[in-house]
């Protein structure tokens, strides 16, 4: 399927990017090359074949459900771009 | 007397140990070939105070009898390893200025062993690239130049390309790198070093800025097969904190170095002849085989079937994991904030991310969105994964007929800087021979195989079975004494 600038705009959207008319228009042949180039892959018979989930076999571990950090309030806050009373600061969310 | 910035990494550890030299000595040599190369543009920031402290603890406890396995070694770090206190930014803006109240796994191991810091590397911008042009802080610069009087300004490879020039310009004795493509193996072939991938799992992952996490490994990148053992050795290890990371023990890599291959069987892949491949490159693959020939190993053909469709499996996965791994960035909790007067809290996000991300990452991010998008999921990404498991399905069955692989790292020698940047298309080629090993998750490493026509450094590629990074090691190390790779860049910067 080809990627036209509508998709384009709401891929960014979605990807929470904002983008100029002109970035998206020069986005559309370029998204276009890459995409066209990986359906490729459509060619592929993988039937039976299970996705890959785990290059290395490994199986995930469980830990004891105990409390292993905290008490570290400033430094989860010390990079913020806004901190405010302990906590991060953003716009106003509700009207 | 002896130029110390000129020392291997062992040499470094053994001359030190041997007390023909301090530690400080090192560090002061090494800081000032930092402070004197700013025209490679390899460095983000220079950390001349903790490679000196470092060096002093050193010089103490070598007095004390308390010497630790890298005391009296300084290295440089890739800008991707969180530092604690040390800005890290992964070359982007969105992250300028950040100073990790923590340090990575991988780093702090390093210092624990003894290590110091020149400094944070360039690298491409969330190590996506493979020429160090996309980073905010500017394209990294080779030290390598074409022969006969062709000044252009080379790639050093990427995206690991801060790492390159850095060793293969004595500005440091090695590096970390990270490897997700082939970040670490072809910047290495591009500058004439050696670096290796391990099997994914043997380095943490943790404090490592993330592009693609079932891809993403640490590794080192040094002049010899030796230091990348022996850096290997301090880097790897199990830990808790990354659920990927292998629960095994690390082996003496460096102890285990041999490079009489008798006995073993080196693969070449038939799919890795790909059309147009330079004769320059063919040639350098028949110098590896026969290098390897005269070191015992009995060399046969396998095939790798997929192989032609693991750059575009690469080009699904990678920017879909890095689309998700890469939403953190939304200007409230660290990093860049961008906020238009009037701005609501999407506003901001939108404003932020389209500031804080340079074209490159933009456009996977905009990828990965697509392929996992609602409608295209199983088409594209499902497709990919299951794909996937057919490439490693191929690299299980080459390894009932041989021990490890060997190919080229890369399709060319350095190209210039800017002669690619026009099409993403041509640049993701360049990978087209490390990708293959990194969705298998495979350990493979590049070792020198000698120049090109122009005086450029080639690369051989080793790729081993899982966890046999000493197979690895030592094919290397057969490749590395014969082909007797002594060349280095003229000093221009």
């Amino acid at each position: 399927m080809a990627i036209d600038l509508q998709t384009v705009k709401k891929i960014a959207s979605l990807a929470r990017i904002s983008v100029t008319d002109a970035e998206a228009d020069a986005l559309v042949p370029e998204l276009n090359n890459i995409i066209g180039w990986v359906e490729q892959l459509g060619e592929v018979d993988v039937t039976g074949v299970e996705p890959m989930t785990a290059v290395i076999p490994n199986t995930l571990r469980l830990r004891d459900d105990v409390v292993t950090d905290g008490d570290v309030r400033d430094k989860v806050l010390a990079n913020a771009p806004q901190a405010e009373h302990g906590f991060f600061a953003v716009p106003k969310v509700i009207e | 007397m002896t130029n110390l910035t000129d020392l291997t990494v062992a040499e470094i550890r053994d001359g030190f140990r041997a007390g023909d030299f301090t530690a400080r000595e090192v560090a002061e040599g090494f800081n000032a070939n930092v402070a004197a190369a700013k025209a490679l543009n390899a460095f983000i920031v220079e950390t001349p105070d903790h490679a000196l402290a470092a060096a002093d603890a050193a010089d103490k406890a070598r007095g004390e009898g308390t010497l630790l396995p890298l005391s009296g070694v300084p290295i440089g770090m890739k800008d991707l390893f969180c530092t604690a206190g040390v800005q890290t930014t992964a070359a982007s803006h969105m992250l300028e200025g950040f100073k990790p109240t923590y340090e990575s796994t991988v780093s702090g191991k390093l210092w624990a062993a003894g290590a110091g810091m020149l400094g944070k590397l360039n690298l491409d911008q969330f190590a996506m690239g493979s020429s160090n042009e996309t980073s905010y802080f500017g394209n990294v610069i080779s030290p390598w130049k074409r022969g006969g009087g062709d000044n252009a300004a080379l790639a050093p490879g990427g995206s690991s390309g801060g790492s390159a020039s850095a060793i293969s310009a004595r500005l440091c004795p090695a590096a970390t790198g990270t490897d997700t493509g082939g970040s670490i193996r072809q910047p290495a072939a591009f500058v004439g070093i050696s670096g290796i991938k391990p099997t994914y799992g043997r380095c943490s992952r943790w404090g490592v800025v993330a592009f693609a996490s079932s891809l993403d490994q640490a590794g080192p990148m040094a002049r010899t097969i030796r230091d990348n053992a022996i850096l290997l050795e301090s880097m790897a290890g199990f830990d808790p904190k990354d659920s990927t990371s292998l629960d095994l023990p690390v082996p003496q890599w460096e102890a285990g170095l041999s490079s009489d291959l008798r006995g073993k069987k080196v693969g070449i892949p038939k799919e890795y002849r790909v059309d147009g491949m330079p004769a320059e490159i063919d040639a350098l693959w028949e110098k590896g085989i026969a290098l390897l020939k005269d070191a015992g190993a009995e060399v046969v053909e396998v095939s790798l079937p997929h192989t032609k469709y693991a750059l575009p499996t690469y080009y699904i996965i990678a920017p879909a994991e890095a689309s998700s791994n890469l939403a953190r960035y939304d200007g409230v909790r660290y990093g860049l904030r961008d906020l238009p007067d009037g701005a609501n809290l999407q506003d901001m996000y939108a404003a932020t991310r389209a500031a804080g991300f340079g074209p490159e990452v933009k456009r996977r991010i905009m990828i990965g969105t697509y392929v996992l998008s609602a409608g295209f999921y199983d088409a594209y990404y499902t497709q990919a994964q299951k794909v996937r498991t057919l490439i490693a399905r191929d690299f299980a069955k080459a390894f009932e007929s041989c021990d490890l692989l060997l190919t080229p790292t890369a399709p060319s020698a350095a190209f210039a800087l800017g002669e690619k940047q026009a099409d993403p298309l041509a640049m993701y080629l360049n990978d087209v021979f490390t990708v293959p090993a990194s969705l298998a998750g495979l350990p493979a490493m590049s070792v020198p195989g000698g120049l090109d026509a122009q005086g450029l450094p080639l690369g051989l590629q080793i790729i081993g079975k899982a966890l046999d990074e000493q197979g690895v090691l030592n094919a290397g190390l057969a490749i590395e004494e014969r082909a007797g790779f002594s060349a280095r860049p003229d000093k221009w910067w």
